[in-house]
């Protein structure tokens, strides 16, 4: 049943390396994590690999597979040719550690400047209400697994020189994720804005495209958050507002 | 010859090992008693095997039916658990599960709602009443990013991709630990007053496993070590709906909650078996007609709960059962079917996980076609064996929690039970941790000497010019497993399995794993055989003399529960020898309000008729 597979593995580190190629037996329903394994198993067993569930659930396998960024554990093989070379190279947004394994923790940096959600007083029960179609929003947004896969797309962060100003997609609908969240009671439009970088994003919408948990990154978290930011500082009314009185603008 | 004054050296007062939910939680704790805390990760930071957790954690908070309280979730775990759970666990699971959820709110977990704007809870296997807090079905994700998020904030040190390989002690008393990290492959020391191990389970030694490479049995094995006991792990749970097809993905969970918002199990003649597996215990509570199990479904609470929701050991027996009649689905599993039960809404909606999975997996569209799904290795109720109080081991300043302890769960687990077990038992390991560290009045320093045989253990794989491949005797190990210690037991078949294990134990003593220690796969996996090869033989053996059938552990040639079996736990330890000693021990009695509860018909404890003298604190 399994048929012989061309595969082209990128081997090497940060000091450089190159892609190798291995022929691989394989079986129907494969996915393209379970080859790299076979791989692993039988004629490379110190190939860097990083992956955890292998159910789409924990974002650790992303990698670029044949040019575009995937979760391997998701990518079956048959959406691919039959006679089609599949190539297989890390991340290129991070620098790489090791094979197909590259160094994201700048991402966990980003995320850790960002405050924690500041709840609002309980009810006097000791209940906190909120509403499902209240939550429905922040939940699309909590759905993401960490997969970095938009950060990996993302074209100010994938250019490198703007990793300094901008936190990338994941990182904006984290805030959104917060800034919509209905027990949140602080205001986090001027950091958004200032620290974390929201003008930067232009709106390719190519972080939507590679989500693979389907989270409408753009529309439904970072331009929401765009306007925000617009209603505060460049809405003409507003502006003279706070100039000529102090007003404020508060959710 | 190394020096150990030139490893990377973290001093600090508690590590604890894994960063899932109960590790999260533990180290959120310790941090809160004012403990300097080191984390070790396996993986990455929110990865870990909790994210899998799907359809929610166990909370009797009543807002969905208010005549849930603790007492009714304590009776439903000691039934699911067949009576062998630590009763004083199970109670303290029950009463402060409710505390525990809501406090996550705080932290910014988002739950699904009621029409009240209240945590929404569902109804899953053994639970009496819809109890689970959850979030569609990805509770565990939620639970997983929530502490993850809130802990990065609370001063605690994260070593990412980072593992232990030995415990370290100071005569009796916890000293540290020795860890490496995978990125460079180097080794780094960790002097500390307390440990607190949270590794999970050790499916990854069975084949068709829900679990991920990192179930592989470390706390264990690491306890085991360090001089702790190991308790009940005869009890393996197989999940009775894994994936079957395509083979790649054979194992992987399809949630509970399937079946808690309406799914229904059938044989490839359309026929709804369960119906035939009610256990004696359970007929009483159980539907007897699809009528009335419609009935249910569609909210009556005068009916009775659908044979689909009976606890896990009887769905998988069950299935496996029509399996081996020949009743099966092409596949080698059982349909389970919501495509006719629920509109396609409504499935997207409260399982969009599910949904995702099969459509992009195995090309199903679970709106319109059923899930083919088979029994599936997916937890150990057993584990290391600890106070129920402080979850302290024998070993002083060693603490366990989570999946990788032992007692909560008894022979069985519920499902909703383990996100709860993390988060109730992962505090009150940080709570224990800490009142241990007061009570020292020296800090335990380990000698040179334990930190180099433990790098020596390590470098020895690398350094060896040949010798086995650990991904063939990890394959090996796999086949001993699943044909000794699997579903169904009967002794010559143990037997077999505890050979098979002592020949792999031989020959993974000169395994080798070419290449560096960076980043290496093959190496982890060689280091990861050994934690698997004693957490196996602790099963084995446990498994071995148990005779009887009780919860999750079937014995064929000793069919049912024995009343002589209900009144002790298997334990083992490494003797002085080298060698695992395995022994019966007594369990001691209950209080007398636990064992009324547990006992009494479900009447009489809402009425007031029982448990009234019970404290609710």
């Amino acid at each position: 049943m399994s048929t012989l597979r061309k595969f082209r593995i990128w081997r090497g580190d940060a000091e450089g390396g190159d892609f190798k190629e291995y022929d691989v037996p394989v079986d129907p329903g494969m996915v393209v994590l379970d080859v790299l394994h076979r791989v692993q198993a039988q004629q490379a067993n110190d190939l860097a690999i990083r992956w955890n569930c292998k159910a789409g659930k924990c974002g650790s396998c992303s990698m670029e597979i044949n040019g575009r960024p995937r979760l391997s554990c998701m990518t079956r093989m048959n959406v691919y040719g039959p006679d089609e070379t599949i190539t297989v190279q890390p991340l290129k947004t991070f620098p790489v550690i090791k094979d197909l394994v590259t160094d994201v923790s700048w991402n966990y940096r980003q995320n850790k400047r960002i405050r924690p959600l500041k709840p609002k007083p309980r009810d006097a029960d000791g209940e906190h209400r909120m509403y499902q179609e209240d939550v429905d929003r922040v939940q699309e947004f909590r759905k993401c697994i960490e997969c970095y896969l938009c950060q990996d797309t993302c074209h100010v962060l994938r250019d490198r020189d703007a990793q300094d100003r901008f936190v990338g997609p994941r990182f904006m609908i984290r805030l959104a994720s917060l800034e919509m969240h209905p027990l949140d009671d602080d205001d986090r439009i001027p950091e958004i804005r200032k620290d974390f970088g929201s003008g930067f994003c232009n709106i390719t919408r190519c972080c939507t495209e590679v989500c693979p948990e389907h989270i409408n990154i753009t529309d439904n978290g970072i331009i929401p958050l765009k306007e925000r930011v617009v209603d505060r500082y460049f809405d003409p009314i507003m502006y003279m507002g706070q100039k000529l009185f102090g007003i404020s603008k508060r959710r | 010859m190394l020096d150990v004054s030139e490893l990377k050296t973290i001093e600090t007062d508690v590590v604890v090992i894994g960063a899932g939910g109960a590790g999260l939680r533990a180290a959120i704790e310790s941090s809160a008693q004012g403990l300097k805390t080191a984390v070790l990760s396996k993986s990455l930071l929110g990865k870990a095997h909790t994210v899998m957790a799907e359809g929610g954690m166990a909370a009797s908070m009543g807002n969905v039916d208010k005549r849930d309280n603790w007492k009714v979730h304590f009776r439903d775990t000691m039934r699911g658990g067949k009576m062998l759970n630590v009763w004083r666990m199970a109670e303290l699971h029950a009463k402060h599960a409710p505390a525990r959820v809501k406090e996550l709110e705080e932290w910014g977990a988002v739950f699904d709602r009621t029409k009240e704007g209240l945590i929404s809870q569902r109804n899953f296997g053994g639970h009496r009443y819809p109890r689970l807090a959850h979030v569609g079905d990805r509770t565990g994700l939620e639970l997983i990013r929530t502490l993850q998020d809130h802990g990065v904030h609370q001063g605690i040190d994260f070593l990412m991709e980072c593992t232990a390989l030995a415990l370290l002690k100071d005569g009796e008393r916890i000293a540290g630990v020795l860890a490496y990290y995978r990125e460079t492959g180097r080794f780094v020391l960790l002097r500390a007053r307390a440990v607190i191990l949270a590794t999970g389970g050790a499916g990854k030694a069975w084949r068709v496993t829900s679990n991920s490479w990192e179930y592989t049995g470390d706390g264990a094995y690491l306890a085991y070590e360090a001089g702790a006991e190991l308790m009940d792990l005869e009890f393996t749970q197989f999940h009775p709906t894994g994936m079957v097809w395509p083979l790649s993905v054979r194992g992987i969970l399809v949630t509970e909650g399937v079946r808690g918002d309406g799914g229904i199990l059938l044989n490839k003649d359309n026929k709804r078996f369960m119906f035939d597996y009610v256990p004696e215990k359970f007929a009483a509570e159980t539907a007897d007609t699809v009528d009335e199990a419609t009935r249910w479904l569609n909210g009556d609470k005068n009916a009775r709960r659908p044979p689909e929701l009976l606890t896990r050991d009887v769905v998988a027996r069950s299935i496996r059962a029509e399996i081996k009649a020949g009743r099966g689905s092409p596949h080698g599993g059982a349909f389970l079917d919501i495509a006719s039960r629920r509109p396609a809404e409504f499935i997207k909606r409260r399982l969009p996980g599910m949904y995702h999975q099969f459509k992009e997996l195995a090309e199903v569209d679970i709106t319109k076609d059923p899930m083919e799904v088979g029994p599936t290795l997916h937890y150990f109720m057993g584990g290391i064996r600890v106070d129920a109080d402080s979850q302290m081991t024998r070993v002083p300043g060693l603490f366990a929690c989570g999946e990788c302890g032992a007692g909560m769960h008894g022979a069985n687990r519920l499902g909703g039970n383990s996100l709860s077990d993390l988060i109730v038992f992962g505090r009150l390991a940080g709570v224990g941790a800490a009142e241990y560290i007061r009570t020292l009045s020296t800090t335990p320093r380990a000698d040179d000497e334990q930190i180099k045989v433990a790098i020596r253990g390590a470098t020895d794989i690398l350094n060896r010019e040949s010798g086995e491949n650990p991904y063939v005797l990890h394959d090996k190990l796999q086949d001993v497993m699943e044909d000794g210690v699997g579903i169904v037991r009967v002794e010559d078949e143990i037997k077999q399995g505890i050979r098979g294990l002592e020949e792999l134990k031989e020959r993974a003593k000169t395994m080798k794993a070419p290449g560096t220690s960076q980043y290496n796969p093959g190496w982890h996996e060689a280091l990861s055989m050994r934690s698997m090869l004693v957490t196996s033989e602790a099963v084995a053996r446990s498994a071995l003399i148990r005779q009887e059938s009780r919860g999750a552990h079937t014995r064929i040639d000793y069919e049912g529960e024995r009343d002589e079996w209900v009144k002790c736990n298997i334990v083992c330890r490494k003797g002085s020898d080298g060698h695992m000693e395995v022994e019966k021990v007594m369990r001691p009695a209950p209080v007398k309000y636990l064992e009324d509860i547990a006992n009494s018909k479900i009447e009489d404890l809402e009425s007031g008729k029982v448990g009234a003298d019970a404290p609710n604190d």
